[in-house]
């Protein structure tokens, strides 16, 4: 798989770029104004040596799976849609599954003009509803609250994610099995193997990831996936 | 200033993002919908995808709010709304506010009580914040650089751009369904995750005939949602059975 010539950007996505980099600059600003504004109002700001003891405790595993969010989610979302989903946060739970099903259910494929026109307004919903929801929840924590923690519905919350995966899962993997086995297999035996590894989950997606593409790149090679190079590997044989 | 974790200056500091990330969101929706007309996507599917995709986000939103209310406990709750709304998720903000306080000799696990220190507080919010600016950074300055990468790769190569997208994908789904496996050691009650997604799936598939053998389109858009919640409905049984 060699790197071809620079491909250019088209006019949109260049505009993309432009809009998507003052939001986020404007994001980023807002972010690191609000501890600054918290610090300058109590007039308490933090001693350099405790942050730097508590940054060094979280810091080195964030800043790495943020970095490996972003190049894993980035090709699936598209240019908007990782501009806007990186602000609003909460990828892995909803942001990407729900960009992901909404490609699925309009017949689009990621990676195009038309996927990252809709994984955007899957991921702008999303973030305008999750937004919402959080902000009536704080304003009727009261009345809330022992709905949300009542004993009868923790089982449901405990398991939102095998809810959600095992759905996009059946979807997926019966759609591309052959690409699925490989990286299927690799994660159920590492986790059966290191069950503490399911705290560091986030890390283990891009390993998923690579075990996946070169499955693929070698079932696509030999002309097992069908496309361009089945034709050749017919020839071959 | 006395300082109060919940006081009325933070939740007007937190009002203030959460409006600007509103803003944003209704923005980027604008530009979407107005490129997915241009590119002669139906009405019809914009609609649906909206609805869908709100539809879908209630429940781990109501998940979310579930960890604003554990971490209210001890900072209060404009913070962690703050936080959980923008950029963070529970499984980041939870431990890097118990790491921050940690640091100043306060042990949130064991003594939930809430912070009284304006210095421990800011502490928290300061690592709260750094501690995930990466991603956001990375996409500030290097986004153009990734994608213009990711067009490389696939080149002109449509076939195998659409491979390389499904395999990113499967990469995702088989961590998090590797994920489920990880407590079957502890017995029976390990098995719960597992059972729970197998429902999902059997639900999925249940909607799957409705959609192609009853010619039901409708549930396309809405499969994902209603599967979830009935698999998280099946769950309190499930539950009480295995458990």
């Amino acid at each position: 798989m060699s790197l071809k010539k620079a491909v250019p950007f088209s006019e949109y996505e260049s505009s993309v770029h432009v809009y998507g980099r003052i939001w986020m600059a404007l994001a980023l600003l807002l972010m690191i104004a609000a501890p600054v504004a918290m610090c300058v109002y109590f007039d308490a700001w933090p001693d350099g040596v405790y942050l730097l003891k508590g940054l060094l405790g979280v810091a080195p595993m964030f800043w790495t799976v943020g970095i490996i969010e972003v190049l894993t989610y980035a090709p699936m979302l598209g240019t908007s849609g990782t501009y806007l989903a990186f602000v609003t946060g909460n990828l892995t739970n909803l942001k990407v599954p729900c960009a992901l099903n909404a490609m699925e259910a309009a017949k689009i494929k990621p990676g195009t003009e038309e996927g990252e026109a809709i994984s955007t307004i899957a991921v702008a919903s999303s973030s305008i509803v999750t937004t919402l929801v959080i902000a009536l929840g704080v304003l009727g924590l009261n009345f809330l609250q022992p709905v949300l923690e009542s004993p009868t519905l923790k089982p449901a919350f405990d398991n939102i994610l095998p809810a959600l995966f095992g759905a996009l899962g059946a979807v997926f993997v019966s759609k591309n099995l052959k690409l699925a086995v490989a990286p299927l297999v690799f994660m159920v035996v590492l986790f059966l193997l290191v069950p503490g590894l399911s705290k560091s989950v986030g890390i283990l997606v891009p390993v998923g990831a690579l075990i996946a593409i070169g499955v693929a790149r070698i079932l696509y090679k030999k002309g097992l996936l069908g496309g361009k190079d089945e034709k050749a590997a017919h020839a071959d044989a | 200033m006395p300082f109060d974790v919940n006081s009325g200056f933070l939740y007007l500091v937190t009002g203030m993002i959460i409006v600007f990330v509103i803003a944003q969101s209704l923005f980027f929706m604008g530009k979407a919908v107005k490129r997915a007309k241009h590119l002669g996507i139906s009405r019809q599917t914009i609609r649906s995808t909206i609805l869908s995709s709100g539809l879908f986000s209630l429940v781990p939103a109501v998940s979310i709010l579930l960890g604003v209310i554990s971490l209210s406990q001890f900072i209060g709750l404009p913070l962690p709304w703050l936080r959980l709304s923008v950029i963070g998720a529970v499984t980041y903000e939870l431990p890097a506010a118990a790491t921050a306080a940690a640091t100043m000799g306060v042990d949130v696990t064991r003594n939930v009580r809430l912070i009284t220190d304006p210095k421990i507080f800011t502490n928290i919010a300061w690592v709260m914040t750094l501690g995930i600016l990466s991603g956001l950074v990375l996409i500030l300055f290097g986004l153009k650089k990734i994608q213009n990468g990711m067009h490389s790769i696939t080149g002109k190569d449509k076939r195998w751009g659409d491979i390389l997208m499904d395999a990113l994908f499967l990469g995702m789904i088989s961590a998090f369904v590797g994920m489920l496996f990880s407590q079957i050691r502890t017995g029976l009650p390990g098995f719960i995750p597992i059972v729970v997604a197998l429902c999902s799936a059997a639900l999925m598939a249940i909607c799957g005939i409705l959609i192609k053998k009853c010619k039901w389109a409708w549930l396309e858009q809405y499969a994902l949602p209603l599967c979830m919640l009935g698999a998280m409905a099946l769950s309190i049984p499930i539950t009480g059975w295995m458990s």
